[in-house]
């Protein structure tokens, strides 16, 4: 006979406007085995969790069933109060009478009637509950950070900071990310390159933080505390033990490639440094540029260097690292604009994207920070286009929060630079910043034309001898409900930061889940935005969604915080529901053996029976309906149990 | 009264049952049919409950896991895909009609498609009719 109690939760309205809780709460005191049934208006609050914990003494209860939200939400919550009652945590179940019955209904009667059966299901469920008792592993105190943007560079540095050894990893060769491409950043107008290079030559210099450039991430194995990462070196063909950064090669070469960093704008040697203050300061080989991989001739670099540091027949090397926890800050990509062909993108010169203008006015940039076009001219009159591709159902629903922002720095240092005539052409203005709307405001002081609506289109065409040699930006007002054609010599489009190329692959790799659009899934959007489903696993910056630049560093410093929650400690608990396996009933097929992703269950040829063990096991459940003689069970998800909560479901 | 089918759910801990919660916080509608049994991953799922649950009176089944390559456990629902597939076959062959027993992947970030699979599986039951080839005892219970 169990004793049972069942604590109903209002979750203010959230729960009790669809469900009548009380008659809920009454219904399940008429259970078999249960003593004692109430509700209440927060259940997680102090009060609640004391009332349960009250009831649990008073009623000497041995189960409990809390019908609140979804488990993902508050399991952990109240397996700490029955633990702190004096029970054992596993002896809970929870039902979920918001996120799966209050919130998708309407209808009292159908939400009452469902929470009525969920509740008897778990009552069934509870009776076979068994106490289970922790496993503790050891957990690595290193931290791996992927991503050497803005974001993972705040991250390691922080956690570098508090003693921790971070392991950075990032594919490109330097470090820095899209904040090293811009110019000035919104809305202070400080320059980028000077709040951010002072952060790049940190991580340099920090002996704790190990830097892997050219590096990505290969293979992930292990769990929380314990993760083992192989990581790939990408062939440099450079030496960069023995390169001193005299910087000789990249004088000589003749080869050249498309300058990444200056968004093809321009061209770069074929053994470069991507940009003067990239960190580390020593120069890669692009095999698809270089002369002498091209042509099996050259080797001018070679023949220079002081320090015989080329190496052409460098290969890729791999790495094996041990960490406790990973940090993924992989941040977005922009938006391919070429396929919006009503733009014109990529076949009309005058139309740019914003990182090639982010390009045009940095000092570091192939115009020396001079806005001149692709004909050599400078701009008398620009369209700056809002909302490309982003807040567009077709494309992305989303607002990427940044456009609005930078678009109005575009304007400021357009009219700066050019004394043009400059157009901002928005859907709406958002400015939810600190220091935003005052930014905006001075905009408007600085004459800028602002005009509502979106741009249908840019050509060249038109009619009017007044337009000609002009790209002419059609759209509608919708403040005066016209429709109007904006002569002007640039377009600067802003397109939608969208989640990197490889998201989808990343978030294999880390077993991660993605939200629709390929941005990566926080644990829960208020209460956990930097964990995810991967427990040890955290994320910050854009590559969870769009984001500025305060936001990243904010995240990046969180992430750090929230690694070191696990790193900080020597061991950690883990989930106890693993498989075990009975060994007078298991008949030695090794189906389990074969199955398990982990390499659990090994087959003890003295017994000839499989043993499962627990360190490794992760309680998925797969050898135990995979074991033809019922051998093995899941704690916490037997066979019983959930047959039982079936019975429970089925009677009402 | 118009029948109401009764389905048993059973839904894997990472991609499904998160799935349906933010279907709820998308404060989503759809049929309050289903009775969702939590399990860790699909590939936990033993034929039997599925025999189980139409035993117990089950007018549905709807088995949901993670997108075939991205369990969290890395291969457990391609072994559950195979599995319930005879399963599938086992249940037609023993007298079930088609389309009692449904197997869906859906994601986290996959809410819509949850609410529209319940509500798609909902009326195909009510075309179907009450379950009672497997139904073992008494009728119904009460409660719908």
């Amino acid at each position: 006979m169990s004793r049972i109690g069942v604590f109903v939760c209002h979750c203010g309205l959230n729960i009790a406007k669809t469900v009548r809780v009380s008659e809920l709460a009454e219904f399940a005191g008429t259970l078999p085995d249960v003593v004692v049934a109430a509700d209440y208006k927060f259940m997680c609050s102090t009060p609640g969790q004391e009332m349960i914990q009250n009831d649990i003494r008073k009623h000497n209860l041995d189960r409990v069933i809390v019908a609140a939200c979804s488990p993902l939400m508050h399991e952990k919550t109240f397996r700490k109060v029955i633990e702190n009652a004096g029970l054992n945590q596993y002896l809970l179940s929870i039902v979920n009478v918001r996120e799966q019955d209050a919130w998708v209904t309407e209808n009292e009667d159908e939400a009452t009637a469902k929470a009525k059966a969920l509740i008897n299901g778990a009552v069934y469920r509870a009776r076979l509950l068994q106490p289970l008792t922790a496993r503790f592993i050891d957990v690595n105190p290193d931290v791996m950070v992927v991503g050497g943007g803005i974001a993972g560079i705040q991250a390691a540095l922080e956690l570098a900071e508090t003693g921790k050894k971070v392991y950075l990893v990032e594919r490109n060769s330097t470090i820095g990310g899209h904040m090293a491409q811009f110019d000035k950043t919104f809305p202070t107008l400080d320059c980028s390159a000077c709040i951010l290079t002072p952060k790049m030559d940190a991580v340099l210099q920090n002996p704790r933080i190990d830097l892997m450039t050219s590096c990505e991430v290969e293979e992930v194995k292990g769990f929380v505390g314990n993760f083992d990462v192989k990581i790939r070196q990408k062939a440099r063909y450079v030496d960069h033990d023995k390169c001193n950064a005299c910087l000789a090669c990249t004088e000589k070469c003749p080869g050249k490639g498309v300058s990444e960093w200056d968004e093809g704008l321009v061209k770069r040697k074929a053994i470069y440094i991507p940009f003067p203050q990239a960190v580390p300061q020593k120069p890669v080989i692009d095999r698809d540029a270089c002369v002498y991989f091209k042509t099996g001739k050259c080797r001018l670099c070679e023949k220079v260097c002081p320090q015989g540091a080329i190496a052409f027949g460098q290969q890729d090397t791999f790495r094996e690292i041990k960490v406790g926890a990973v940090i993924l800050a992989t941040g977005y990509d922009l938006m391919d604009t070429k396929p919006l062909l009503q733009y014109g993108y990529g076949r009309l010169p005058g139309v740019y994207h914003a990182l090639e203008v982010e390009r045009l006015f940095n000092a570091a940039g192939p115009t020396g920070g001079k806005v001149v076009m692709r004909d050599g001219k400078e701009p008398q009159s620009i369209a700056i286009l809002h909302c490309i591709g982003s807040r567009d159902k077709n494309h992305y629903e989303y607002c990427s929060r940044v456009c609005c922002m930078y678009s109005l720095k575009f304007a400021h240092l357009l009219k700066e630079k050019t004394h043009g005539d400059v157009y901002q052409l928005y859907i709406d203005m958002r400015a939810p910043g600190k220091a935003y709307e005052e930014f905006y405001n001075r905009l408007v002081e600085e004459d800028v034309k602002f005009i509502r609506g979106k741009a249908a289109r840019v050509t060249d065409q038109s009619d009017n001898p007044d337009f000609a040699g002009k790209l002419i930006v059609e759209v509608d007002d919708t403040l005066t409900g016209s429709f109007i054609r904006i002569p002007v010599d640039m377009v600067v489009l802003s397109p939608a930061m969208k989640p990197r190329a490889d998201a989808k692959e990343m978030a294999r790799l880390f077993n991660l889940s993605t939200d629709k659009y390929g941005f990566f899934m926080e644990r829960h959007p208020k209460l956990a935005p930097l964990s995810t489903m991967t427990e040890g696993l955290f994320i910050a910056g854009a590559c969870q969604g769009p984001k500025d630049i305060p936001d990243s560093v904010a995240q990046g410093t969180g992430a750090a915080a929230e690694a070191l929650t696990i790193v900080v400690k020597d061991r950690m608990e883990l989930e106890a529901a693993t498989a075990v396996v009975n060994p007078s009933a298991c008949c030695g097929c090794q189906n389990c053996v074969r199955v398990c992703p982990y390499g659990a269950p090994v087959f003890k040829t003295d017994k000839q029976v499989s043993e499962i063990n627990e360190a490794l096991c992760k309680g998925c459940g797969l050898c135990a309906a995979s074991c033809p003689a019922s051998a093995i069970y899941t704690r916490h998800f037997t066979n019983d149990q959930v047959m039982a909560e079936m019975e429970g479901l089925m009677q009402f | 009264m118009d029948f109401e089918p009764r389905i048993i759910g059973i839904a894997c801990n990472w991609c499904t049952y998160t799935g349906a919660d933010l279907a709820g916080t998308t404060r989503l509608k759809y049929p309050q049919n289903v009775r969702t049994v939590r399990v860790m991953c699909s590939s936990r799922i033993n034929p039997s409950f599925v025999i189980r649950a139409f035993q117990l009176g089950a007018d549905g089944v709807l088995v949901g896991g993670c997108h075939p390559g991205d369990c969290h456990y890395g291969t457990g629902n391609l072994y559950a895909r195979r599995k319930l597939a005879i399963t599938k076959k086992l249940l037609e062959f023993a007298g079930m009609e088609p389309g009692r027993f449904r197997v869906e992947w859906i994601s986290a970030s996959e809410g819509n498609k949850y609410a529209e699979v319940v509500e798609s599986f909902t009326n195909d039951l009510k075309a179907l009719g009450p379950q009672t080839r497997f139904r073992i005892g008494k009728e119904r219970g009460g409660g719908q």
